[in-house]
């Protein structure tokens, strides 16, 4: 006796789908891998023909792209599913959703026929809610980090630290005053447009080189969500939308 | 009695914390429930992180009985790691449950699931954090009741100080009755108060009150008695056998956890109770008798709770899977049920015995066929009588031997260091044992990359089993034998390279020991500790040896007791027992004899298969083993190579 054949097969995919989900509530806490499980369960629950992979282990064919990080809240993340029998792309975000922890909902579903939507994630488009700075002072501290050069800022991660360019990812900056009549707290909403890079800006990253190179004093507590992801398109930069001319 | 959600003040600190998603809820199928819309609140606390308390059996099955009724409500509570305690004290804010972020203290009860001696820290934490006084007899009737229950509730006594109450056994009847007699009082207007609250529980007989019952001590140390300070308390509080499983198939819809946790499965319990008579084994002995569960009703809860969660994997659980009068048929069915649909199932707590190469085989028919695990417990054939685990040294190989040549690749062998009569002799078999195993796995298998790892834990002798009596091995002795052990397979050159060896060192078993067999008096040593930092005393990065034996040197100084007292002292059949007022429903004289029964290395029969041993279980609680065939028809082929649910419609 000696080595096993698998009688697991790869199953064929017939359909490949893209969703977009988003993170919201208490879920912006989960991390990408605590999502992976709760999206591969989601998908077993719901009963979403998703193809597998052959072999003793046979995996579920989704594919991850560019996740935002843990306790950052996202209206843009995306997912390639595999499925070996075809569906209708318009049911998908409710089933999906239902199935998910509320928090998570796919809120968009479009078939495509080749290539990675990862290939189309080139920039994000990041909303900062900085509670405890004010609007002016948030854009004085842009200024400052504009002359400031091309600044680098630590990150410590459990590879070890290191070293993230935000100055040259950073593309575009905006802020508006988020300070409301009930809650006199000063509070600015920073949005910014970050070029993809490796390694990658993390909003914690603009935010840690406007406090560390620009003056910016600490905020008492802060909000990131993407608003969007996808390619990075014109003058000024913006970000495109990567399920859009699909083929 | 408000409970707003601290989720809005907690939403600041969880980007400053490791793994914020275990304190904030929202799985699938967790409940919150209305809270002004009932009268009974309870919070179930395990005291270890969510990583670890949340796939336990106990709290989830509470969960969904306590909630099923109408008026009551629970909601789930685990252990703050140090940082997220560090972030509470410095906002001043409470523990909190997972399910609605409300404080611990604004709850009606709180229900301790205790599996293990080693979370009584964590549980003083959570109180504490909670803005509770330690001390059950500084609570007002503000206060929650702290009711614990789970295995170490068998002897709570070195945490009864620290408690109201505890449950004896199976909490799905007595979590019921509890609940009703609150909504009662609350509904008279709180008679008597707090201390009414406990009359009236003690005097139901399911519940243990600490308070009612006075200890006291002779000069030399041991207890010269425990008996009840007032009347209407029971002398003795019984342990609860829940009748019929398949009247109570819960979990019917487990929660599943958002974050990472130790068991990334769903599980069924197959059946519970064991009478294999493991004489080292508590839960074998104080879940007598075996009730099964019918293979058509864990069929039907594996169905179910598939299609509910989504998980990929179902453990069908018990203390022997193997053991279950239909698992033949129970695993080809739902091994053919569950084909093609990459669903794997799997026998945990199997014994040594070549059936169990078939179910392994059948139920990883699709899968890897990785590691098996098997538990000879002691390393020489004289030590497994003396343990009363029997299996001989030929099955043993003989089992290996066709689990290598049916494909698995690597065995694991659990072991225990430190059992009663065990000599270096004992424990070196170990090695021979594994040696062997590895030799016959080559020759079967052909190949030379087979593994055996050997696991070791030291041995604790535990309340109301055979060997409560037993002096436990000191850790220095525990440390040698297992030095010698390592050194006899990194010897070897021919085998030793395929062979693992895992152990821990022998310290934290004593610290286990004192807290399993302690009296109250240990309770001033748990206090002290947690004064001085203990923490996650589970954890070998945060348990500190040293602390507690100061705490404990601390604590006695001048008295008649040490740690060596309670850990390493051999007891004799007349001295009372920190648990002698708790019934576990075997007869000390029974205990006893096989006891002796253990010194003379005679094995007991399991009453499964051969006569009535007279344990006592059965007369003294008015209960029955339940086992099958129960014939009843289920059919295994529902949904082959289907998905769990209904597909969506197709284009």
């Amino acid at each position: 006796m000696s080595r096993r054949q698998s009688p697991n097969v790869a199953q064929p995919i017939v359909q490949r789908l893209r969703i977009r989900y988003t993170k919201s509530g208490r879920m912006r806490f989960a991390s990408h891998r605590d999502f992976q499980r709760a999206l591969e369960r989601a998908v077993r629950r719901s009963g979403l023909p998703i193809a597998f992979s052959g072999g003793f282990n046979p995996h579920p064919r989704i594919a991850y792209a560019n996740a935002a990080p843990t306790g950052a809240a996202s209206e843009a993340e995306y997912v390639e599913l595999g499925l070996r029998d075809r569906v209708d792309p318009a049911t998908v975000p409710g089933v999906l959703t239902a199935a998910l922890p509320a928090g998570f909902a796919v809120v968009q579903c479009v078939e495509t026929a080749s290539g990675s939507v990862a290939d189309r994630l080139t920039a994000s488009l990041w909303r900062l809610q900085l509670t405890g700075v004010s609007a002016p002072q948030t854009r004085l501290a842009l200024q400052r980090l504009a002359a400031a050069g091309p600044v680098t800022v630590q990150r410590v991660a459990k590879s070890g630290v290191k070293q993230i360019p935000v100055a040259a990812a950073l593309l575009r900056t905006d802020v508006a005053d988020g300070e409301s009549p009930a809650d006199p707290t000063p509070c600015a909403i920073l949005q910014v447009v970050v070029r993809h890079s490796t390694p990658s800006v993390r909003p914690e990253d603009v935010l840690a080189a406007l406090v560390e190179h620009a003056d910016l004093a600490e905020p008492v507590a802060v909000i990131y969500t993407r608003l969007a992801q996808g390619p990075l398109i014109g003058d000024p930069p913006t970000v495109g939308d990567p399920l859009s001319e699909v083929g | 009695m408000t409970a707003d959600s601290l989720y809005p003040l907690l939403e600041p600190l969880l980007p400053h914390v490791r793994k914020p998603i275990q304190y904030v809820g929202g799985e699938v199928n967790s409940i919150a429930k209305d809270w002004d819309a009932v009268d009974v609140r309870w919070a179930l606390l395990y005291p270890d992180a969510y990583e670890v308390g949340s796939p336990n059996q106990g709290v989830q099955i509470l969960y969904e009985v306590l909630n099923e009724l109408p008026g009551v409500l629970a909601e789930r509570a685990y252990a703050m790691w140090p940082d997220m305690e560090e972030q509470l004290r410095r906002h001043g804010l409470p523990s909190f449950t997972v399910d609605s972020q409300r404080p611990l203290g604004d709850f009606d009860a709180i229900g301790v699931s205790l599996a293990t001696e080693l979370g009584y820290t964590n549980l003083l934490t959570c109180l504490d954090l909670a803005g509770m006084p330690l001390h059950a007899d500084e609570r007002t009737d503000g206060h929650p009741l702290v009711i614990v229950g789970g295995h170490a509730a068998f002897n709570p006594e070195p945490i009864a100080p620290f408690i109201d109450a505890a449950v004896l056994g199976d909490g799905e009847e007595p979590v019921v009755r509890i609940s009703r007699l609150l909504s009662t009082w609350k509904a008279e207007g709180r008679p008597g108060g707090r201390e009414g609250l406990l009359l009236r529980l003690a005097a139901t007989g399911d519940v243990y009150v600490p308070a009612f019952y006075d200890v006291a001590y002779l000069p030399d140390g041991r207890i010269d008695s425990i008996r009840p300070n007032r009347s209407g308390v029971p002398w003795r509080v019984s342990k609860h056998t829940l009748m019929d499983l398949d009247e109570w198939p819960y979990p019917k819809q487990p929660v599943v956890p958002v974050a990472e946790t130790i068991h990334e499965r769903m599980s069924v319990e197959i059946f519970r109770g064991c009478t294999r008579g493991c004489r080292f084994c508590q839960a074998g002995m104080i879940t007598r008798p075996v009730r099964e569960r019918s293979a058509a009703t864990v069929a039907d809860m594996v169905d179910c709770g598939i299609k509910r969660t989504g998980f990929d994997e179902v453990g069908m659980l018990s203390l022997s899977s193997a053991d279950h009068s239909e698992i033949g048929e129970l695993a080809k069915g739902l091994a053919d049920r569950y084909e093609g649909t990459r669903t794997s199932l799997s026998l945990p707590s199997t014994r040594v015995d070549a059936f169990n190469i078939e179910l392994a085989d059948e139920l990883s028919r699709n899968g890897r066929r990785s590691g098996l695990t098997f538990a000879p417990e002691g390393g020489s054939e004289r030590l497994r009588r003396v343990i009363n685990k029997t299996v001989s040294e030929d099955d043993l190989i003989r089992t290996v031997s066709a689990a290598y040549a049916s494909g698995w690749r690597h065995v694991k062998l659990y072991f225990m260091c430190g059992l009663p009569t065990e000599t270096d002799s004992d424990v070196l078999q170990i090695a021979r044992l594994a040696r062997e195993v590895i030799r016959t796995g080559r020759e079967v298998s052909g190949r030379r990359d087979i593994r055996c790892t050997v696991s070791i834990g030291g041995f604790v002798p535990k309340p109301h089993t055979p060997f409560q009596w037993a002096g436990q091995l000191p850790a220095p002795e525990t440390d040698r034998r297992l030095m010698l052990l390592r050194g006899e397979i990194r010897g070897d050159r021919e085998y030793g390279r395929s062979i693992g060896m895992r152990y821990h060192d022998g310290r934290p078993g004593i610290v286990e020991g004192l807290l399993a067999r302690g009296d109250r008096r240990v309770a001033d040593v748990i206090e002290r500790v947690w004064r001085a930092g203990s923490r996650f005393d589970g954890w070998s990065e945060y348990f500190s040896y040293d602390r507690w034996t100061e705490a404990a040197r601390d604590a006695w100084e001048g008295e008649a007791v040490d740690v060596d007292w309670f850990t390493t002292r051999e007891r004799d059949f007349a001295e009372v027992l920190p648990w002698s007022h708790l019934d576990s429903g075997l007869e000390p004289e029974w205990l006893w004899q096989d006891w002796q029964d253990a010194l003379s290395g005679d094995e007991v029969g399991d009453c499964r298969w051969t006569p009535c041993s007279q344990c006592g279980v059965c007369d003294q609680l008015d209960t029955h083993i339940q086992t099958g065939p129960t014939g009843k028809a289920w059919i295994p082929t529902i949904g082959v190579g289907q998905p769990a649910a209904a597909p969506l419609g197709s284009t």
